[in-house]
């Protein structure tokens, strides 16, 4: 459930809800740290739940030694007004069976709070593409009805690739096809209870592998950022050009927060070498 | 049997390394790819599985024992919540053994509740009397103010339990006026740190405090990238969210066991407004913890 920070909770109605699906390469979690300490938003409140297994610690966004002695937990909603802008972080995986739930409080929550539309930052395995997805871009979009009506033709203005379903069952029955995306957490569940929902719902994915996947989360955050126009982008603002070709400079706009140092471990011991 | 027997595994994602083979890593994302198609085969389980599933459930219930005052509420009706003004839990082996060593005594101290849980790691001991090395979680009461609460626990509690045992533990207990300390041992090869943990001077304490908590700490404050999980995490989390003022201590140390040199790194507490008047005397302190010494060699000795 949502708890605000203090008073009776701010008015999202209207508001856009940005969050991120946990899953492979944590890149939907680190591009949303990016939006969050790019745009320096403000925290407006938690979402508690019994979902997630619990974390804390100090305010991953700290900019000076005044800012970071704020606690941090595992899930957090903070907002942009001048963007109409709610996003909510997710910290730490799933508890077991508790994928279902989630997404019953997480839907409810939307509805209840009268949100316009919600964008889900996700990725999926990229092992698992077919042959024709190793080819082109690695980003991927996905609308519910809801939405589509709405948006599906500047997605189609942006040349996004929408993406693919593949075979029920693969070499019996090539006709029935269904939605798979490997990798990507409670992803699936969370777009089809909103399709059945008829709430307004965009999956934005890219494919990955574990790994430093700093680059992957600029090149989602990228991706979002041609539709939604969060940060000037310095790179042409041309559809003809894919993102892999966009010019490198638009990385440096976003701002790193400082909770990414010592991502890959701590220092060496001196007495190794 | 599908559902409630699947194992919980990490996601699989397979990789090639350079010499061609394929080699199974788990996925930081913690993402059960299994958990994906039980979701949509929930729907589908059979009445076994879903019996299967709810003895499990019922098997890893956490359970909240309170010793009711004499003449107070009759069996079957919901015991009043607790006043309390100042809570401190101790999590784990070496927390629990500080609080045993400089604040617990049988003459100032009751025992007013128990919880009785079980999980993969670890079953919670019956008794009340229990050892340092013993696995248990017991809630006591200081007899000349009965709104100071202590909980020692050293049994591991499971993530699926813990929110278990957050709800039924503060639920059981007033809000207002309180106050609450968490002490937490892990270890130091954890600590997130530019240079190498091996030159870092442990064991050492590292504290992380709620909004509403305005008083001084003992230490410094945890930096960032440092995070902290399990019941220690879980209680800090909801004082945070609830905004009760609270305070965690976590000491990094580079023993996992029972241990003096760990215990006694908590000290600086004992000069907190929380701890300071509770403190037990300091030749009945060096007793408890000479005590402690004995019984974990009694137990790690196999060789005479």
């Amino acid at each position: 459930m949502f708890v605000p920070c203090e008073g009776g909770g701010p008015d999202l109605q209207g508001f856009t809800l940005l969050m991120p699906a946990v899953s492979v390469g944590n890149v939907g979690q680190l591009a949303i740290d990016l939006v969050i300490s790019t745009l320096r938003m403000t925290k407006i409140g938690y979402f508690y739940t019994d979902c997630l297994v619990p974390m804390v610690g100090n305010n991953p966004y700290a900019t000076s030694n005044e800012n970071s002695v704020e606690l941090s937990i595992n899930a957090e909603v903070y907002s942009l007004p001048s963007k109409k802008l709610v996003v909510l972080q997710i910290r730490s995986p799933f508890i077991k069976n508790k994928y279902r739930p989630f997404c019953q409080a997480l839907l409810s929550w939307v509805e209840s709070s009268k949100c316009a539309r919600v964008i889900l930052l996700s990725s999926s395995h990229a092992y698992q593409r077919d042959d024709e997805q190793l080819l082109g871009t690695p980003l991927r979009y996905l609308l519910t009805p809801a939405l589509e009506k709405a948006v599906g033709g500047h997605m189609q203005e942006l040349k996004w690739k929408e993406m693919e379903k593949i075979a029920a069952y693969p070499g019996i029955n090539d006709a029935e096809k269904v939605l798979h995306i490997p990798g990507g957490g409670i992803t699936k569940l969370l777009f089809t209870e909103s399709c059945s929902k008829g709430i307004q719902m965009a999956v934005l994915l890219k494919f990955c592998s574990e790994g430093d996947n700093i680059p992957d989360a600029f090149a989602l955050v990228n991706y979002l950022n041609e539709w939604l126009q969060l940060i000037k982008s310095k790179g042409s603002h041309s559809t003809d050009i894919s993102p892999e070709q966009e010019i490198p400079d638009t990385a440096s706009q976003w701002k790193i927060p400082s909770s990414w140092r010592l991502l890959f471990g701590n220092g060496l011991p001196p007495a190794l070498f | 049997m599908r559902g409630a027997l699947r194992g919980r595994g990490r996601g699989r994602a397979a990789m090639a390394t350079f010499f061609g083979e394929v080699v199974a890593a788990p996925s930081r994302a913690g993402v059960d790819d299994d958990e994906e198609e039980a979701a949509g085969e929930a729907l589908e389980e059979t009445p076994e599985d879903r019996e299967i599933r709810r003895r499990v459930e019922e098997k890893r219930e956490v359970a909240v024992r309170w010793a009711l005052p004499a003449g107070e509420a009759a069996p079957g009706v919901a015991p009043e919540p607790l006043p309390c003004s100042r809570f401190v839990v101790a999590v784990g082996h070496n927390a629990a053994a500080f609080l045993s060593s400089f604040i617990l005594d049988s003459t100032c101290w009751e025992v007013v509740g128990a919880v009785k849980l079980w999980n993969e790691w670890c079953r919670t001991s019956n008794t009340t009397n229990v050892l340092p090395t013993d696995s248990f979680c017991l809630f006591y009461r200081l007899i000349s103010d009965p709104t100071v609460l202590l909980c020692q626990c050293s049994c591991y509690v499971a993530e699926d339990q813990q929110f278990q045992w957050l709800e039924k533990v503060f639920g059981h207990i007033r809000k207002e006026g309180l106050q609450v300390t968490i002490l937490s041992t892990c270890p130091v090869a954890d600590y997130k740190t530019q240079e190498s943990t091996l030159t870092l001077p442990s064991p050492f304490l590292k504290a992380l405090k709620t909004k509403e908590f305005k008083e001084q700490v003992c230490c410094p404050l945890l930096e960032q990238p440092n995070i902290v999980r399990d019941l220690p995490a879980a209680v800090l989390s909801y004082c945070q969210v609830w905004q009760i003022p609270a305070v965690l201590y976590q000491c990094y140390t580079d023993v996992i066991k029972l241990d003096t040199v760990t215990i006694e790194a908590f000290k600086p507490l004992l000069s907190s407004e929380t701890l300071k008047n509770l403190v037990k005397d300091v030749s009945e302190s060096t007793k408890s913890l000479k005590k402690l010494l004995t019984t974990n060699e009694n137990h790690n000795n196999i060789y005479i």
